[in-house]
């Protein structure tokens, strides 16, 4: 059984700090959903509210339909997986996965059977009888996940639960992850700040800044059409320029960022707020969509000069300076892409390439 | 020992080692281990005058012991009142102790888990306080209370609760009160050390898995917290078993508590070599309970020690 869940106007206040600003967004059953992050936006309040660890100030959690308010967090038929796993380091590999159950009133037996069950699913077969401190960081983390399945809920909230691993094996939980949610066929709700873990394991993303949701969708439409300067800024890298509006005949715009003549940049359906002649923006460009120009009839080109260069074997990092602004550039290293350090180098970017925003905030590197 | 020795000369120099060596080494053996010594030697003794002390009736004898457990009469008597007292002393000790266990363990949880920063030392404060006033004054203050005339009988009759004055200290409330408030500190703390170590994560853990409150303690909070539990029961019951002044003042007059038989035979009995006697049963038996009990729920002394 999966269960839908909808959080409708949910405001949570701590006396004057507002952590959570007016969440409103529905995560249909069986959907791995991410909550995406700097640390102190808001995601693990939002997680706390929908596992019944926190109240919203205002507005309602509910979860298949249900309002579910008042309901303790033991009642709810979600399951939560902390950030340290928390389990219970005097109990046995069995004991733990089974402790849904016993406080259930579960007998011995079959406590037993369904934590072997679990420990099948999880590829630890025959480690019940351990010690918790004598598994490895990826094991614990396997534990953690089949105590959370051990009664079946509904909702499997995660709150970072990968960042005490290192990055090999934070990198195959990912996948393991994914493939055990595809497995059980339940609603994952996954808190990170962690961007590659949200792009990688999610459905749907919703990034968050400062308690307010500041867009949903998935991956690509995240990572490729941000609707504000935060998400563009906070997902994946970016180089910004400040820029004016010139015009805006509803396909492109025409936007002067002070580096000669004025770039045209798509615009989007699924992009942000409509921008008007005269108004500021933030024109975003990823370094991997910068290219060196091959030859000066290109649209969208300006002048750069080499700054420094950080090689990272496939890719070559380089920063660029235009009229004092450095600009960020990644080049495949495929031999194909000298750049002479003493001489100014042209590059440019393809119209669609260009992201123009209003003005916001933006993610603190 | 030597390594020891050694050790402590490589972080704190010769002048500081040396001291510190000859503190602990004064300190436990003068004031520890000499006085428990000299009172086995007094226990084996038969109570001579001061002449013939050294002379040839000077020699060891178990009479002492077989006085507690056989008493004046016949030699196949039993001591019935004396080992009795000793009973209802351990009893009793029991009783408080757990008593103070049951009041503790919410008062440390709430201490250790809900309250935060200032708040948690303010409290800790108002543990405290009452402490800096000398225990015997305490148990005067609880005499001046439980009287017949006091706080506790004038509001019962002021608010028509009983007519006539109930006597507290003759039915010993007045003592268990006295008893259980005296050493509760070192219940609280030991409990208060083991439970703030816990993870709040884990309370909450066994909470989201569908553990109510009752099942949250039994199951998470109090397996975590037995070192602490464990520590905080040895120490109210071997204090209490052994406590003098509360007794003394608290006591009802037909109760006596086995410490107070140690101190007549000490004192008004003249007669040292059956009080240490009396005194080496006492530390044996409470020794011996301790032990039995930590065995029982699965305690190592290592673990008491953290």
């Amino acid at each position: 059984m999966t269960k839908e869940i909808s959080l409708e106007h949910v405001w949570v206040e701590f006396g004057e700090f507002t952590a959570v600003h007016k969440a409103n967004l529905n995560i249909a059953g069986g959907e791995f959903f991410s909550f995406l992050g700097p640390s102190g936006c808001g995601k693990t309040t939002l997680l706390r509210c929908i596992s019944g660890f926190q109240e919203p100030t205002r507005g309602k959690v509910k979860i298949g339909g249900q309002d579910m308010r008042g309901v303790g967090p033991n009642k709810r038929p979600t399951a939560l997986i902390f950030q340290n796993l928390a389990l219970f380091p005097l109990r046995t590999v069995a004991d733990n996965i089974a402790f849904p159950l016993e406080v259930r009133g579960v007998d011995k037996k079959t406590r037993r059977k369904r934590a072997d069950e679990l420990l099948e699913l999880i590829a630890l077969p025959g480690q019940g009888d351990k010690k918790v401190s004598e598994l490895s960081g990826g094991q614990k983390q396997r534990v953690a996940i089949a105590r959370a399945l051990a009664v079946e809920p509904d909702i499997l909230l995660l709150d970072e639960p990968l960042s005490a691993l290192d990055l090999k094996l934070r990198q195959h939980m990912r996948t393991e992850l994914r493939a055990i949610q595809k497995q059980v066929g339940l609603t994952f709700i996954y808190i990170t700040h962690d961007q590659g873990e949200a792009l990688t394991m999610s459905d749907r993303i919703a990034v968050m800044n400062k308690g307010k949701i500041e867009q949903i969708g998935d991956g690509k439409a995240i990572y490729d059409h941000p609707t504000t300067s935060f998400v563009a800024s906070f997902v994946g890298e970016n180089n910004v320029l400040d820029g004016t509006v010139l015009s805006n005949d509803g396909k492109t715009m025409k936007i002067d960022a002070g580096l000669g003549t004025p770039f045209t940049v798509e615009n989007h359906p699924a992009g942000g707020p409509a921008l008007a002649p005269g108004d500021a923006c933030h024109l975003f460009v990823r370094p991997e969509a910068l290219r060196l120009s091959k030859d000066d009839s290109a649209i969208n080109q300006f002048e750069t000069n080499f700054v420094t260069e950080e090689f990272e074997g496939n890719m070559r990092h380089i920063v660029m300076n235009a009229s004092g602004t450095d600009l960020k550039l990644s080049l495949i290293n495929d031999g194909t892409n000298a750049i002479d350090a003493n001489t100014p180098v042209k590059l440019d970017f393809a119209p669609e390439m260009g992201i123009a925003l209003k003005p916001g905030e933006l993610a603190s590197a | 020992m030597r390594d020891l020795f050694y050790d402590l000369v490589r972080r704190n120099g010769m002048a500081v080692s040396i001291y510190l060596m000859l503190a602990v080494s004064l300190w436990v053996f003068i004031l520890i281990i000499l006085p428990q010594l000299t009172m086995l030697d007094y226990s084996f003794r038969f109570n001579l005058p001061p002449a013939k002390i050294g002379g040839p009736e000077d020699v060891y004898t178990l009479e002492q012991y077989r006085y507690f457990f056989q008493g004046s009469g016949a030699s196949d008597g039993i001591n019935t009142l004396d080992i009795g007292i000793l009973f209802k002393t351990l009893l009793a000790a029991v009783f408080v102790t757990v008593f103070d266990l049951i009041i503790c363990y919410p008062v440390a949880f709430v201490l250790a888990k809900s309250s935060t920063g200032a708040k948690a030392r303010l409290l800790v404060l108002a543990l405290i306080v009452p402490y800096w006033i000398n225990e015997i004054l305490r148990a005067f203050a609880f005499r001046i209370l439980f009287g017949a005339t006091g706080v506790i009988n004038e509001t019962g009759m002021g608010l028509g609760l009983w007519d006539t004055p109930i006597d507290f200290i003759r039915q010993d409330v007045a003592l268990y009160a006295g008893l259980a408030y005296a050493y509760i500190l070192l219940m609280i703390f030991p409990l208060y050390n083991a439970i703030e170590s816990l993870d709040r994560n884990q309370i909450e853990a066994a909470r989201d898995m569908g553990a109510n409150w009752w099942q949250v303690h039994a199951k998470v909070v109090i397996p975590y917290a037995k070192p602490g539990i464990a520590s905080g029961m040895t120490m109210v019951f071997m204090l209490t078993s052994g406590a003098l002044a509360a007794p003394q003042i608290l006591g009802g007059p037909s109760n006596l508590w086995f410490t107070q038989l140690v101190y007549q035979w000490f004192n008004s009995g003249g007669n040292w070599p059956r009080g240490s006697a009396y005194a080496m049963v006492l530390l044996i038996v409470c020794i011996a309970l301790v032990l039995l009990v930590m065995r029982l729920f699965k305690v190592s002394i290592g673990e008491i020690k953290q």
